[in-house]
């Protein structure tokens, strides 16, 4: 590990912590995990050899980007995924590391929500914030990516949603990377105290070509008693940023987390998203698209881990892969002793598209419970050539039968995400990654 | 619109490195309607789809024209837009494509970009003809060909047919699977579709079908080729007597092919 080529030290990690006016609690938890990030291995998704990706080399560990003042400045890509509800209401626009735009609306604030960016939450609302980051759901010292995570975090949101608080409007958080320079260390923390309810929807949106670039994103969602948290995701970063994105819940009693991802990035990307159903009664869905294209190696692992009894966990994945994208879909549900009276479901599917193109799906199912209930199915195929025929038979060309015959592949996962906005997105970026 | 016609010549198809059209002549003009007849396995099917441009089939002679142009140039989707159309015996199924969002693909696939037809004219064309086929409306939205039976499907084969409105139809056993109201209401769609710019081609085990859609001509194939050729008296003593007279008079074997 001594190999390991950093593109920050020691003092990068202090002088950004300083300029933020972080608290000593952040910088310290910044310096520990930089010390061990050296020592911990990587992470080891299942059957992807990630010990040659980029994951430390950078341009710069932060970019000052100038800061967007009015919604219309953004780039176009960025505008059209502004749903109508959050337009003028709730939304964080943040410019590769840069704060910009921050739309809390006055009945939330009435309310007590806290929604803002990543250091502004650890100056201003510390104490809050200390109990959730990097403490209860994610580990600094997980692995080498955990740790490198927290040494280096330089952006993301909170977003805190008090006891009974139900908020309808979709809150939405657009990153927009834009600097080729730009690596991004987001940490996102959504905490919903009991019986709240909240919807939450982000997008990473690449406008540059990068030759080298790095995103590190970890999310915590930590959903208190009887608490709903749906959690929406686009990822579209570019080629040749390599991206490791782990999206983790907890549930307390009664509670409920839903996630809507989208994984679109073009360049080579591991994902994990794992929901650990703690309290009692608790419930997690994940539903997953994915296209990949170009060379673009891809892992993907779904977990949801039933502590509780009586815990429900559901994921249903479907993946397009074109020209010579590969991808590993792992997906597991584990029941762990005493959470009897569980139900752990998952269904994934590959469709490839090209000879060249690999899928694999891998349904793994670990029961140490005996009065539980399980499913899971999985099937990786190609285009049936059949079908290009019959639709060609009837003029549409080959291009269009194949975007049908894709579309018609994703649309049970699609048409059944709960968030409009992501759903409407998904469709655009499905197009046009498809087409190309 | 001009009448079109449609030139098969000394036609020879394999599949798997095995000859099934062992020399097919004949040609189709708008306004004229064709019956194949013949028993199992003796290339009908086979026809259709080396027509149509099947990946499975493979032209190892001869050549079909459409209008002067070579067709076996064509790409599929090309010699649809072309003027050809083929109603498949065993139509693909669709996952998450509505039947209707699949037709509306099809219809401005024949116009230009920017032209697209508008989603309520669409609707009203695509009603219409539902109703003539009597077909429940809910068929539009439903996944293509997804669960469909035997009958909705050859219903769903004619939809696309009237909807689309090509210059030439190849219709490959359209009746197999159909109770006689079904065939009559599959008939009548048909039928709706004749006049001077459109010519069919059936192809048919049963003289069943020419009850209700009577042939011009009359086309008997065995072993790969077209044997005999009459008009709609040719099918119906066919009906009468079976094919052994045919073989009788041309002295062939009680051989099919494979």
């Amino acid at each position: 590990m001594t190999e390991t080529k950093w593109s920050v030290d020691e003092s990068a990690i202090r002088d950004f912590s300083a300029a933020n006016n972080e608290p000593e609690w952040l910088l310290s938890l910044r310096l520990d995990a930089f010390n061990k990030a050296a020592d911990l291995p990587l992470p080891k998704p299942d059957k992807t050899k990630i010990d040659k990706w980029n994951f430390t080399e950078f341009g710069a560990h932060t970019v000052k980007s100038a800061a967007y003042t009015e919604l219309t400045q953004l780039p176009q890509s960025a505008q059209a995924v502004i749903g109508e509800e959050t337009a003028s209401q709730n939304i964080y626009i943040q410019r590769n590391n840069t704060p910009s735009i921050l739309n809390v609306s006055d009945e939330l604030k009435e309310a007590g929500v806290i929604f803002t960016d990543f250091s502004t939450a650890a100056r201003e609302h510390s104490d809050v914030f200390q109990k959730f980051f990097m403490q209860q759901v994610v580990k600094a010292d997980e692995h080498q990516l955990t740790a490198l995570h927290a040494a280096l975090v330089n952006g993301g949101v909170f977003l805190y949603v008090p006891k009974n608080v139900e908020i309808k409007e979709p809150i939405q958080a657009v990153f927009i990377h834009d600097d080729a320079q730009a690596a991004l260390f987001n940490h996102v923390v959504v905490a919903a105290d009991a019986n709240s309810k909240v919807t939450y929807v982000e997008n990473y949106i690449s406008t540059v070509k990068t030759e080298q670039g790095v995103a590190n994103i970890i999310t915590e969602v930590i959903a208190g008693d009887n608490a709903q948290v749906s959690y929406g995701a686009v990822d579209t970063l570019a080629e040749n940023v390599t991206t490791y994105v782990n999206r983790r819940g907890i549930t307390s009693p009664n509670a409920r987390i839903d996630w809507s991802l989208g994984i679109m990035n073009d360049g080579n990307t591991v994902s994990e998203n794992v929901t650990n159903l703690i309290g009692d009664g608790s419930f997690a869905d994940t539903k997953m698209v994915v296209v990949g294209r170009g060379k673009q190696s891809l892992n993907f692992t779904t977990k949801v881990v039933h502590f509780g009894k009586h815990t429900e966990g559901y994921i249903l994945k479907h993946g397009v892969m074109k020209d010579e994208a590969k991808s590993i879909f792992n997906g597991i549900g584990k029941i762990e002793h005493g959470a009897s009276k569980s139900n752990a479901e998952q269904e994934s599917r590959v469709l490839m598209l090209s000879e060249k193109a690999r899928g694999d799906a891998n349904p793994i199912l670990l029961i140490d419970e005996d009065d539980v209930t399980a499913g899971h199915a999985a099937s990786v195929g190609r285009v049936d050539p059949l079908q290009l025929y019959y639709l060609m038979s009837r003029g549409i060309t080959k291009q269009e039968a194949e975007r049908l015959v894709i579309h018609g592949f994703l649309a049970p996962v699609v048409n059944n995400l709960p968030i409009e906005n992501v759903k409407k997105q998904l469709t655009g970026v499905i197009e046009r990654k498809v087409r190309q | 619109m001009s009448q079109s016609t449609l030139t098969i010549k000394n036609l020879h198809v394999s599949i798997d490195g095995k000859e099934i059209l062992k020399g097919v002549n004949l040609e189709i003009k708008g306004g004229e309607f064709h019956a194949i007849m013949g028993p199992n396995g003796t290339g009908k099917s086979t026809l259709s789809s080396a027509i149509m441009g099947h990946p499975k089939y493979e032209v190892t002679e001869g050549s079909i024209t459409f209008d002067g142009e070579d067709v076996l140039e064509m790409e599929v989707d090309e010699r649809a837009r072309a003027g050809l159309f083929l109603a498949m015996q065993y139509p693909s199924e669709i996952t998450g494509v509505t039947n209707a969002e699949f037709l509306r693909s099809a219809v401005n696939a024949r116009r230009e970009e920017g032209d697209e037809i508008s989603l309520m004219k669409f609707i009203r064309k695509m009603d219409a003809n539902m109703d003539v086929l009597e077909m429940d409306q809910d068929m539009a939205q439903r996944y293509l060909n997804e669960g469909f039976s035997g009958g909705e499907k050859k219903r769903n084969e004619i939809l696309q047919l009237m909807t689309i409105q090509p210059k030439i139809a190849i219709l490959d056993e359209i009746d197999s699977g159909l109770d006689i109201d079904a065939l009559k209401v599959v008939s009548k769609g048909i039928n709706n579709m004749r006049g001077e710019d459109f010519g069919c081609l059936m192809i048919t085990h049963y003289q069943r079908l020419l009850n209700y859609i009577t042939p011009d001509y009359v086309h008997v194939m065995m072993q790969g080729k077209i044997v005999k050729s009459g008009g709609a008296e040719l099918a119906e003593r066919l009906e009468a007597e079976g094919y052994d007279w045919i073989k009788q008079e041309l002295g062939i074997e009680d051989e099919t092919v494979q």
